[in-house]
């Protein structure tokens, strides 16, 4: 509530400026600069101290860039390939060849769609198993050839219904596990919007996890967790701040390895900028781990997921 | 006072307490048949309906005394406890619910590792214990299957863990899902080096566990009628807005459809066991 109310003070005063400066007749005003300045110290404040809730609903803000956006934007020679040669191919799950700054790799990401149709046709991001087959698959193929593998993670979480228990959904995700601890190239893992549960790790075990600053991941959603613990959804708020799921409350935890910046205001507000913030944390990490040799980096990365939760036991 | 009334009330020399046998918490009402059941049968009969071959839940500690001989094993890092890392509350601080489950179960979290024999054969058994938080994982059951499965690495051993879990657990939030990764990755490392591991799959055996070591053994053995998936039936229920089928999510189903490969009786699981691994192991 607090927070609707700080925002739409920023956007009364933002308004405010720009009817001044319409106002102004051309020429420097200083007192109109100052005030624009101010403004704008004040979104970047308000944007930077945005709650888990806030930051949750930015991670599913229906404008933001999703998978397929990124790679147009960062990958060149996209060629998507379907199917894992079982059942069907899935759409909540993109996998395909692509060059990165010439490197050639794969990229896998979930995959949401923005109206209605597409939302429905993608599942709202939710992969059945064949969607995780699909991507072991995919990157098998770029662990048989040697290429690195680039993932974008954004899914409310694996799809909860018949089929997809009926088709193994638990064994899907947890033979991805597994077998993504063992790949011998180089996996770079994005989280981009929503990191949701077993079906976004299913994904995203690898040797690099970054986090987009408005990003969240977390066991459970926090719906779900509010409607188990008070068995009221609506308690949502205090389920996120409690889960801490957050970019900066996981870096902490040493879950997530980088926080990518985002445009102001969220990646939604500019999907390009978003890209540009991005393109050169992923440069830097392939040119870390490319030149590394198999055995070192799959050791690196068993005592990367080793190390997790050895601290909060005693 | 009239001739005809009693002088005195006979019946109350005898006090309210003694009038008739203590039965309660002896019987138990079978959750299938509906038959009554003394819970002693019960007991002896390592908690499976004698009437209808229902499979109660067995605790961690029977369930090792099932499977292991002489109901003798050594006991390995049982002092691990969760420290709440998120300060966690809900209806209830974390920390409060730890303590209680630790005072009522004798136990720091909800597995135990031991390393015994099974049939003279060797081996470390990871059982789960549903009492203790609905058998949920976190910080501490993802460390310590983490460290059994080490230790099997470290001595050569055969691995055989029993999952009863809701799955992962809430209340250490990212940390819980980060545990499926960290067991997944060690197991690709125990099959790397060939050594058996066998899943034994009881009721219930939901979500996060699932969806990482119990659906990855050499062998998924699961009891009769266990529940098995990944969402719980409330929340596909939620999804579909529709009743599930009978049977839907149980070991027979799963059985069925392929995920399974074998169903056996609480009777026989030892033996299952052991004849298995006398096929994998010299």
């Amino acid at each position: 509530m607090d927070a609707i109310r700080k925002k739409r003070e920023i956007d009364r005063l933002e308004k405010d400026v720009e009817e001044l400066r319409r106002l102004a007749s051309k020429g420097s005003d200083e007192e109109l600069e100052r005030l624009h300045r101010e403004v704008e110290e004040l979104k970047r404040e308000f944007y930077r101290h945005l709650g888990a809730w806030q930051r949750t609903q930015l991670a599913r803000h229906a404008h933001r860039p999703y998978t397929l956006d990124y790679i147009n934007m960062l990958f060149e020679e996209w060629c998507e390939l379907h199917g894992e040669r079982g059942f069907a191919d899935d759409p909540a799950i993109v996998a395909g060849l692509a060059r990165f700054h010439g490197q050639a790799c794969v990229v896998v990401g979930h995959q949401k769609g923005r109206d209605t149709k597409q939302k429905v046709l993608r599942n709202f991001g939710m992969p059945k198993p064949e969607g995780y087959r699909k991507a072991l698959r995919v990157m098998q193929l770029a662990a048989k050839f040697r290429r690195p593998i680039f993932t974008f993670v954004d899914t409310p979480g694996a799809y909860p219904g018949m089929d997809a228990e009926e088709r193994g959904q638990a064994e899907a995700i947890a033979r991805n596990l597994r077998e993504m601890a063992r790949l011998p190239v180089p996996i770079i893992v994005t989280i981009t919007g929503e990191g949701g549960s077993g079906g976004a790790l299913a994904i995203a075990v690898g040797d690099r996890v970054n986090m987009l600053e408005n990003s969240i991941y977390s066991v459970i959603s926090p719906e779900g967790c509010a409607s188990i613990m008070w068995r009221e959804a609506a308690r949502a708020e205090e389920a996120a701040n409690a889960l801490k799921i957050t970019a900066h409350d996981l870096l902490q935890i040493g879950i997530v390895d980088e926080i990518v910046p985002e445009p102001e205001g969220g990646a939604h507000h500019d999907p390009e900028g978003a890209a540009r913030l991005l393109e050169p944390v992923l440069a830097r990490t392939l040119e870390e781990l490319l030149p590394q040799p198999p055995e070192k980096l799959l050791k690196a990365r068993y005592e990367k997921f080793r190390r997790m939760g050895q601290n909060v036991i005693s | 006072m009239a001739w005809f009334k009693r002088e005195k009330k006979s019946l109350e020399s005898v006090p309210p307490d003694e009038r008739r046998v203590r039965t309660e918490g002896m019987w138990i009402k079978c959750e299938a048949c509906a038959a009554i059941l003394w819970k002693k049968d019960l007991d002896t009969n390592w908690q499976v309906c004698p009437k209808c071959e229902h499979h109660f839940k067995l605790g961690s500690v029977k369930r090792l005394e099932l499977l292991l001989d002489d109901a003798e094993w050594t006991e390995h890092d049982a002092a691990l406890a969760s420290n709440d890392p998120l300060a966690f509350v809900d209806t209830k601080p974390y920390k409060l619910r730890l303590k209680d489950a630790q005072k009522k179960l004798g136990m720091a979290d909800a597995i135990l590792t031991a390393e015994g024999h099974l049939n003279g054969r060797p081996l470390i058994c990871c059982s789960m214990e549903f009492g203790f938080i609905g058998g949920s994982m976190g910080a501490v059951v993802g460390e310590k299957v983490t460290r059994a499965i080490e230790l099997c690495l470290e001595k050569q051993l055969p691995l055989v863990i029993v999952s009863c879990s809701g799955g992962a657990r809430m209340m250490e939030g990212t940390i819980s899902l980060m545990q499926l990764a960290k067991i997944s990755a060690a197991l690709a490392r125990l099959d790397d080096a060939r050594l058996p591991f066998i899943s034994i799959l009881t009721d219930p055996t939901t979500g996060g566990v699932t969806a990482s070591y119990a659906m990855l053994g050499d062998l998924n053995i699961a009891e009769p009628g266990a529940l098995i998936g990944f969402a719980g039936p409330r929340v596909i229920e939620q999804t579909i807005r529709q009743k599930l089928p009978e049977g839907f999510q149980r070991s027979e189903f799963l059985l069925q459809h392929g995920f399974l490969d074998a169903v056996v009786h609480r009777r026989d699981l030892k033996r299952y066991i052991s004849t298995s691994l006398d096929f994998f192991l010299a």
